[in-house]
């Protein structure tokens, strides 16, 4: 981004560079004053003493006891939710580009109904479900609720990511397969799908880290315990130390999260560059959209044009 | 068959989600504003500071940042935000929270929309002489405010729902409620619907009508 000519401002001359300079010190003092004063707020509140931060780097405990095992059931209804809202997606999602209209507009309103609604409220409704109308054990209870939540609105975003997979193919695509003969199910499953696939893994990875996000709300609502559940107890273990907690499980989702979207822009930047493709990609950007409610300008090209 | 809502303050519980969704969007809208203006801005040091905040901001859960308002800022820092009743604590912890998680989603809306925006648009202007506020006021903000209200109308969608997370701080919204009344109320699907219909009834008529005006100033290339 360096000395890149930008919309807004020119490549900076001698006199630009001096403000920008000046700009720069002022900046930094404004930082410094707010660190500061955070800083010197923990001190008073006695949050940096190092006992309380201690525990996570010299007591292989707290990792055994709270920390790993609440990772590793965020992990799990994560990995649980995209694999099986996955192929709910995809077969909404193909549903939703029918030639008949009934199908098309029934799909479209599961699609738009679930997009509409926050998780929570979904999560909240399949807790209590289950333990109404089901004799899931309590214990396994948070796990199907979230892992519900999380499907039933994933599934809906995934079927417009799909979809936007599909029609992002050239057309061209469409023309050839009909020209040789194939059937439309056949059109589907040969040739569109494979390659809507492999367009839309970037959108794919960076849903992950969507979901990945909301299994913490089944941690403060529902009793699931996972990662954000976890710093009540530690806290209360080791000192009251809760911003060192909150601070290590903040460290621990952004590093998760991090990886999951560098990875995703990659594999983006990968895809549009290669050769092998028609280089059709649903990009991380475009998730964002998908997953609000209402139609979207670019995505409203009909099935076979 | 309705017998059971009373007792319960619904429309309450909604407009408690209203006004969550309206504070932390104006809260948003200011300080992503800010943040977006520091990420494009000449200066290398805002820049990294925008882009560093954007990217740590992002990957949190906004649930991990509205329950830190509470156990952490309130309850171990003492941060009351000049509130002295428990509830309007927790509601404008809540809004700070909506507000440092919103930001980031607005931020990266408003630079998207300047980033739609042609070089040669710009360089054009320079070419007949225009000056760089002029530049500014009458070449590219005009275009990148018109290209990103489509953005923006997601961005509030999402603070629409997220605001549900405040139940976990104990704000009295619809969420909130709804848990009450399925604990109390036997009447799981009847109660389910109508939080179903009333988070349609926010959010719906939102995407609508910020779609049809999104299209309607819509730049077309």
């Amino acid at each position: 981004m360096k000395d890149k000519p930008t919309v807004l401002y020119d490549v900076p001359g001698p006199r630009a560079r001096r403000r920008n300079v000046l700009w720069s010190v002022l900046f930094l003092i404004g930082l410094a004053a707010v660190v500061w004063w955070v800083a010197a707020s923990l001190a008073d509140k006695n949050q940096l003493a190092w006992a309380k931060w201690a525990p996570f780097f010299t007591d292989a405990r707290v990792w055994e006891t709270y920390i790993l095992p609440a990772l590793k059931n965020t992990v799990i209804a994560a990995a649980l939710s995209m694999v099986i809202a996955l192929p709910l997606g995809a077969f909404l999602g193909i549903l939703r580009l029918s030639d008949h209209i009934v199908v098309r507009s029934v799909a479209g309103s599961v699609v738009e109904f679930f997009r509409a609604i926050p998780v929570l409220i979904l999560m909240l409704f399949a807790d209590a479900a289950y333990s109404e109308f089901t004799d899931i054990s309590p214990d396994n209870r948070p796990l199907y609720a979230v892992v519900t939540g999380l499907v039933l609105y994933n599934a809906s975003v995934l079927a417009e990511v799909v979809r936007a997979g599909i029609l992002a193919l050239p057309t061209g695509q469409t023309d050839a397969a009909k020209a040789i003969g194939m059937r439309k199910g056949q059109i589907m499953t040969h040739v569109l799908l494979p390659q809507a696939v492999t367009a839309m893994l970037p959108a794919l990875v960076s849903q992950l880290v969507v979901i990945v996000k909301d299994t913490a709300l089944g941690g403060a609502m529902l009793g699931f315990s996972e990662l954000l559940a976890s710093v009540r107890p530690m806290s209360a273990n080791y000192g009251a130390n809760t911003i060192a907690c909150f601070t290590v499980v903040a460290v621990i989702f952004i590093a998760l999260n991090f990886a999951l979207t560098t990875f995703a822009s990659r594999l983006e930047r990968r895809l549009r560059r290669g050769k092998k493709t028609t280089g059709a990609v649903v990009g991380v950007e475009a998730v964002e959209e998908l997953a609000a409610p209402g139609e979207h300008p670019d995505t409203r090209r009909g099935p076979s044009g | 068959m309705f017998d059971f809502l009373q007792g319960y303050d619904l429309l309450g519980a909604f407009w408690v989600t209203v006004q969550l969704t309206v504070y932390s969007a104006i809260g948003s809208l200011v300080w992503g504003t800010l943040l977006a203006a520091m990420r494009v801005s000449p200066v290398p040091l805002m820049r990294g500071f925008g882009t560093a905040y954007v990217n740590i901001v992002r990957n949190i859960p906004l649930t991990v940042i509205i329950v830190f308002t509470s156990l952490g800022l309130f309850q171990t820092l003492g941060v009351s935000l000049g509130a002295e009743r428990f509830t309007t604590i927790n509601f404008r912890l809540a809004v700070l929270g909506l507000t440092a998680y919103t930001s980031a989603f607005v931020c990266e809306a408003l630079r998207s929309g300047i980033n739609t925006v042609p070089l040669g648009q710009v360089e054009a202007a320079r070419a007949i002489g225009l000056s760089f506020p002029q530049v500014l006021r009458l070449i590219v903000l005009p275009q990148a405010f018109r290209s990103v209200v489509a953005p923006l109308a997601n961005v509030l969608i999402a603070l629409t729902k997220n605001t549900t997370v405040a139940a976990t701080i104990g704000v009295a919204e619809a969420a909130l409620l709804m848990r009450e009344m399925i604990e109390n109320e036997a009447q799981l699907l009847l109660i389910s619907a109508i939080f179903a219909v009333g988070f349609l009834c926010l959010t719906l008529p939102t995407g609508l009508l910020l779609g049809w005006v999104a299209k309607k100033v819509a730049v077309k290339r």
